[in-house]
């Protein structure tokens, strides 16, 4: 393998693992933050121990997410050294904007959440859980102002003398209507993540309430019925935004479209796929099972709209870049797509059946309902994964699309079995952690609440017991 | 002030916060296994540190991100060229990082043992190579034409280099015991001070030795006179943690720190990563940065936003400022059987006493 193929391996295998982690970070930071305000707001102590429960829960994943991301920063710089000549200019802005607006406050005001129970106000010690989740958030708009500037360049030119992309415009790059639409697409898979993990933790107590106190069951009830609206209400809004990115994808990236649909010739109207075997060579389908007209909508907001084909694409890609092969992997960009939607609906359909089960204050009976609700938590963390591999392959051959090829980006300086080292090293470790993590958080689960009245003064000492310590 | 000055310099700032802060998180770990006798102890240690360290992490997250945006090609080559060195320093980074979130969610002692180590090794590696790769960047570094790096590991592990390394090692580990001393209570504080003394014997000949060295080979009047202030700094905080002025002791260490790594810096400048195989090869404030554009963009967001993250994460540490004990609190009957009064609000909610 070259070393061009061993820094696209590590970048995926290390990015994929990273987003892992991000999202449940995203949604169950505000999730959290919402179950404390509601013990401020209620004063009932139930709540305080939803929000201990699940903030162990969170804590656990935001430590694997943390140290995953130093490497991401790391990695344009290590690996990609030639792309970051080339882009620092306009790349290295939000980078940097994320760590001193982001993580600083993340990481701050998160130490002070975990040490700061009873040695801060009640209203300040709750601000910070909200500001750690803002940070938190915050971030994820940065890197997707920089990804989204990969995916559809603006505000920038390439400076003539020193053949490198120069920023013109800073408020193009954070305003990129392609960031514009990421973000909330993010964001609600993010509430998603969190509202399957919820139900999933939840359900397991539940389907074990026999055991259990009315006060307990109830709270998990609770629990599970914050975890499926969430996970609704996300479920619709992700998909919404990323109908929106869709059409955005057609005219920023038609050959990212067309690939995602392996639509080989351009057509009008065009169908939908909902299953395409294609020719190993790559340049035709062998057989489909369609539906008339959707693509076209879904593409235009027309059904009788023109959707271009991969093979008319190339053909238009040759003349303005020059010979060379413009498309991306297609199976690999048609199955991510459909996977990602796929996985992602299925989540919002469980939690349209778990309202369905929930309403009026029922607990559902049925063992099935409580297998099927620690199941789905995989679903998000597969839409998750498959939307990223989808975005970024289907972007190939480029680094920046139109302007910069992945061949080009690569380290020039580091050998192949340089990259080959620290992608086993980045593999095993990261297996290691993530098995280490999640056996900690079924344990935690399992552990269940912690009891009856916790951050109450310790007699004596004036001062509560700690909520979370290290 | 040229804005490729002033970035040189907020670069340098960044470093130099960030040495300041992670420093003595690196140097509290490198001591857990030598310090911390028992969980207790240990607990306590890492006590000082939990509500700040990931907050001081970001300082080497800004500080790289900084340099991608103002000098991209010193990032580039910088982090292509350090790869092996810099992989290592991030698996030191993550093991560390995750043991302080999972270290105490089982209660045996074989876990906790085991999480230690990696807290030890996560501390020592990054606090040792962090010093190799600053050395190795004022030395210089053989750099093609392209700027591309051209040696390997080895090139990084010269005498000076290795020098360097052992200078921030002990460096950190001096203010790590500094930093104890003044933030945990009774005999932890005690042995933590006489521990800063026994160091210091290693610290000041090897800081003082990599000073020479860089001010030899690299310095310039400007530099020899932080460098020289770096050594007084250095030797007044010996003398004032002998003495017990913990206080005192730890400003100490801190002013040594900015003194050493502006010293560096200033002995780098015009330079950001010289070549060592021809003059011209070398990467300056100008041909490696970015454009005017961009570099008033990032003037404008640092003004704004560096004053408040300087305020919230100053008052992370004056709400954190009380000492840590060494015995824990777990319940409040435990707190009043132990019959010794807590030393002030601190202990009872800061001393680790988890679930």
């Amino acid at each position: 393998m070259s070393e061009l193929d061993l820094a696209r391996w590590q970048f995926g295998i290390t990015t994929v693992y990273h987003f892992l982690f991000v999202p449940l970070t995203l949604g169950l930071s505000l999730l959290v933050a919402g179950m404390q305000t509601a013990w401020m707001v209620k004063k009932d102590p139930d709540y305080l121990r939803m929000t201990k429960f699940f903030g162990t829960l969170f804590l656990i994943n935001f430590a694997v997410g943390v140290v995953t991301g130093i490497v991401q920063e790391f990695q344009f710089g290590m690996n990609w050294s030639a792309y970051s000549r080339f882009v620092g200019d306009i790349f290295g802005a939000p980078l940097a904007m994320e760590g001193l607006l982001a993580f600083f406050a993340e990481s701050t005001f998160l130490g002070l959440w975990i040490f700061g129970w009873g040695r801060l106000s009640p209203r300040v010690h709750l601000a910070t859980i909200w500001l750690a989740a803002i940070g938190s958030n915050l971030s994820a708009y940065f890197i997707l102002a920089a990804n989204s500037w990969m995916q559809h360049p603006v505000g920038y030119k390439i400076n003539p003398v020193t053949h490198r992309a120069q920023l013109t415009s800073i408020w193009k790059v954070l305003t990129n209507s392609t960031v514009l639409a990421a973000l909330p697409h993010v964001f609600f898979a993010g509430l998603v993540t969190a509202g399957v993990f919820i139900v999933a933790a939840s359900g397991w107590h539940l389907a074990r309430r026999s055991g259990k106190s009315v006060r307990d069951t109830e709270l998990f009830r609770r629990a599970m019925r914050l975890g499926l609206v969430v996970t609704l209400v996300g479920g619709v809004a992700t998909a919404v935004t990323g109908d929106v990115q869709a059409r955005l994808m057609d005219s920023q990236q038609p050959m990212k479209m067309a690939a995602a649909e392996a639509l080989y010739n351009t057509a009008s109207p065009a169908s939908f796929s909902l299953f395409t075997v294609g020719s190993l060579s790559g340049g035709n389908e062998v057989w489909s099972v369609r539906v008339p007209y959707l693509l076209s909508l879904i593409a235009t907001l027309n059904p009788n709209g023109t959707v271009q084909g991969i093979n008319n694409v190339e053909r238009a890609y040759a003349k303005k870049y020059g010979p060379g092969d413009y498309k991306p992997y297609v199976p690999v960009t048609y199955w991510s797509f459909r996977l990602m939607t796929g996985f992602g609906t299925l989540a919002a359909l469980f939690s349209l059946a778990g309202l369905w089960l929930t309403r009026r204050r029922r607990i559902p009976q049925s063992r099935w309902f409580y297998g099927a609700a620690i199941a789905a938590v995989a679903t998000p963390y597969l839409a998750n994964t498959m939307g990223w591999i989808f975005t970024e392959m289907g972007r190939q051959p480029w680094t920046v699309f139109g302007v910069l090829q992945t061949s080009q980006s690569v380290s020039p300086g580091v050998s192949a079995g340089t990259v080959l080292t620290s992608m086993i090293v980045f593999t095993l470790l990261y297996g290691v952690l993530g098995a280490v993590a999640g056996w900690l958080m079924i344990r935690s689960i399992k552990a269940g609440l912690p009891p009856g009245e916790p951050g109450t003064p310790a007699a004596g000492t004036g001062e509560p017991v700690p909520v979370f310590t290290y | 002030m040229a804005l490729t000055t002033l970035w040189f310099i907020l670069i340098a700032v960044l470093w130099i916060g960030y040495f300041v802060l992670e420093g003595f998180d690196f140097g509290v770990g490198i001591l857990l296994p030598f310090l911390g006798r028992d969980d207790t102890d240990r607990r306590a240690m890492i006590g000082t540190i939990g509500p700040v360290w990931d907050g001081n992490e970001v300082w080497l997250l800004t500080a790289g991100g900084a340099t991608f945006a103002a000098f991209p090609l010193w990032y580039a080559s910088l982090f292509s060229g350090f790869y092996l060195a810099l992989l290592l320093i991030l698996v030191g980074l993550i093991v560390r990082g995750v043991s302080f979130e999972f270290r105490g969610k089982v209660a045996t002692q074989r876990w906790k043992r085991g999480w230690d180590q990696a807290i030890f090794w996560g501390s020592a590696v990054p606090a040792l190579l962090w010093g190799v790769a600053f050395a190795n960047i004022v030395r210089g570094v053989p750099l093609n034409q392209a700027h591309v790096y051209t040696g390997n590991l080895l090139t990084l592990l010269n005498p000076y280099g290795l020098l360097g390394g052992l200078a921030t090692l002990t460096l950190f580990a001096l203010h790590g015991a500094i930093f104890l001393s003044l933030r945990t209570t009774g005999d932890l504080r005690e042995r933590a001070r006489k521990t800063a003394v026994r160091i210091a014997v290693a610290t000041v000949p090897v800081a003082a030795g990599f000073l020479v060295a860089s001010q030899v080979a690299h310095g310039r009047l400007a530099t020899d006179l932080t460098a020289a202030a770096a050594a007084v700094a250095l030797l007044a905080a010996v003398a004032a943690i002998a003495r017990g002025k913990e206080g005192w002791a730890f400003a100490g260490t801190a002013i040594t720190l900015v003194l050493a790594v502006t010293t560096l810096f200033g002995d780098l400048w015009p330079n950001v990563l010289p070549s060592t195989t021809a003059a011209a090869y070398s990467l300056t404030v100008h041909n490696a940065s970015s454009s005017h554009y961009t570099l008033t963009v990032m003037t404008w967001v640092a003004l704004i936003f560096t004053p408040v993250v300087l305020a919230y994460q100053a008052w992370t540490y004056w709400v954190f400022r009380h000492r840590v004990g060494g015995t824990p609190v777990t319940s409040p009957l435990e707190a009043l059987s132990h019959g010794k009064p807590p030393a002030g609000p601190g202990p009872a909610t800061q001393a680790p006493g988890g679930r």
